[in-house]
């Protein structure tokens, strides 16, 4: 039997004596695009970042792949689990500097390669990562997180700064990494988003997972209306 | 000299730098009172308990036990400037006893001065001094930048990188700005600045030419006592600041 990607048991987050998961058990597949949908505050930022061990849960355990992720070097972790933000968060220098930021060792040929991955001109790689639209400095954090090799891609409100023609690539991007084996947890508030990647689908509210499973289970869009009350209808 | 009305007329100019502050906003009008009140306290202090340490008759363990005095307060003075970095005090303490214990070994054991209370209580006190305003600078810069460049150094934790690795950039930015303005000091000496120790020289009547060269040993040490201390008290900073799961501790901007 396939092990689930994560399996959570009891997570628990509080900042501040405010708790922002409470008690959480999810298991989530090792495949496809998992959407965590929730209204702004509901947890879902915070959930992804304990994925990625930016943050620590103040009780329960988060197993990747079976092993405890306390058991793991979270440098290792995260770049085998690759995690963008909703700003795009270039360094400073240029496009090739961004993609060796972690891999010195990148030639030019593989550098053309990250980027044409992500739908970037290869002839952007001298360009200063300040000047690059904000839709193409998120395809470039992108392109440098998948630099690392990673097995799984998080994306926390990706396209939430972006316009809807990058949107629409960002979506594509993901899709596409999905395809090719890379499973991908996709964070939005967007239903509508929602609606066009999820296969599966986690629904957050006010810090506690309230349904999960696939996206086209007729559950769904009850537990969706319930987390995102004034979001239109599934 | 200066008598006591020069002193207080010397405060006038302080009143004007109050109003600007206050004028701006800035919050800063109550620590420049309490800034001097407390100077005008510790240099009376100082300067009564200063008499019979320096005395030649006196032991020089006394000098001893005042420089360890000076680096336990420039410590503590480093450590309430930045409470949110948590065990910063010993950061400081180790910090301000490796300047001190470089400093004032290179100048007595290169000879530069001879080591007599006179001499060893005002030149640890100018070198302590000036690293515990660098270390200041430098420990505060550092969390601020770790809070306020926090997307950035997150995005690079993320990639896998060290804390150290993530935050190289903002670390450097802010010990740059802890260090180039004792870097300004010495590359302004003479023409702009026309230091301490060297105008108290002259002023007591000593030739400028050994005036000079006592300002220009002193500096030396206290650039490399500055930067010492800016270095050492960044990176223990950041170390303080490093979980063990290797994130950054969540801080507040200011």
């Amino acid at each position: 039997m396939v092990p689930p990607l994560f399996a959570l048991e009891g997570v628990s987050v509080s900042r501040r004596g405010t708790n922002v998961l409470c008690d959480v058990d999810l298991t989530i597949v090792d495949a496809g695009i998992t959407v965590l949908v929730g209204a702004s505050g509901a947890g879902k930022s915070t959930l992804l970042r304990c994925l990625n061990r930016l943050e620590c849960p103040d009780a329960g355990t988060i197993r990747f792949r079976d092993d405890p992720l306390d058991d793991l070097d979270p440098l290792d972790h995260r770049r085998r689990v690759a995690m963008v933000f909703q700003g795009p968060t270039p360094f400073p220098g240029t496009v090739v500097d961004n993609l060796r930021a972690v891999t010195p060792d990148l030639t030019d040929d593989d550098a053309c390669r990250a980027l044409h991955q992500v739908g970037l001109d290869p002839t952007l790689l001298e360009r200063s990562a300040d000047a690059l639209s904000g839709g193409e400095a998120q395809r470039l954090v992108l392109a440098r997180a998948l630099t690392t090799g990673p097995e799984v891609l998080l994306a926390d409100e990706a396209t939430s700064s972006l316009d809807a023609t990058a949107t629409h690539r960002m979506e594509e991007l993901a899709r596409s990494l999905a395809d090719d084996g890379m499973p991908v947890l996709w964070v939005t508030h967007d239903l509508a988003q929602a609606q066009r990647l999820a296969d599966q689908l986690v629904v957050t509210r006010a810090g506690a997972v309230t349904w999960s499973g696939p996206a086209a289970d007729p559950g769904a869009e009850g537990a969706v209306r319930n987390a995102l009350r004034d979001g239109a209808p599934w | 000299m200066v008598g006591w009305g020069a002193l207080g007329a010397s405060l006038l100019f302080v009143l004007v730098a109050v109003a600007l502050t206050g004028r701006e906003h800035l919050g800063l009008g109550r620590p420049i009172l309490v800034a001097l009140v407390r100077s005008l306290v510790q240099m009376a202090v100082v300067g009564l308990a200063l008499v019979p340490i320096v005395d030649p008759d006196t032991p020089l363990v006394w000098s001893w036990l005042w420089v360890v005095g000076i680096v336990g307060f420039a410590s503590v003075t480093v450590a309430r400037r930045a409470p949110e970095v948590p065990g910063l005090l010993w950061v400081a303490t180790g910090a301000m006893a490796l300047v001190a214990a470089t400093g004032v070994g290179t100048i007595y054991g290169l000879g530069i001065f001879p080591l007599e209370g006179r001499t060893l209580v005002p030149v640890a006190g100018m070198v302590i001094g000036n690293s515990m305003k660098a270390a200041v600078v430098g420990a505060t810069r550092v969390a601020e930048a770790l809070a306020d460049q926090r997307a950035e150094v997150e995005a690079g934790l993320a990639l896998g990188m060290t804390p150290r690795m993530a935050s190289r950039r903002v670390v450097r930015s802010a010990l740059r700005t802890a260090i180039s303005p004792q870097i300004e000091q010495t590359a302004g000496l003479g023409v702009v600045f026309l230091p301490g120790a060297m105008t108290g020289l002259i002023l007591a009547g000593a030739s400028p030419a050994d005036a000079v060269r006592t300002q220009l040993a002193l500096m030396y040490v206290i650039l490399a006592g500055v930067v010492i201390a800016a270095t050492a008290t960044g990176l223990g900073t950041l170390a303080r600041l490093t979980t063990p799961a290797q994130t950054i501790l969540p801080l507040d901007r200011r």
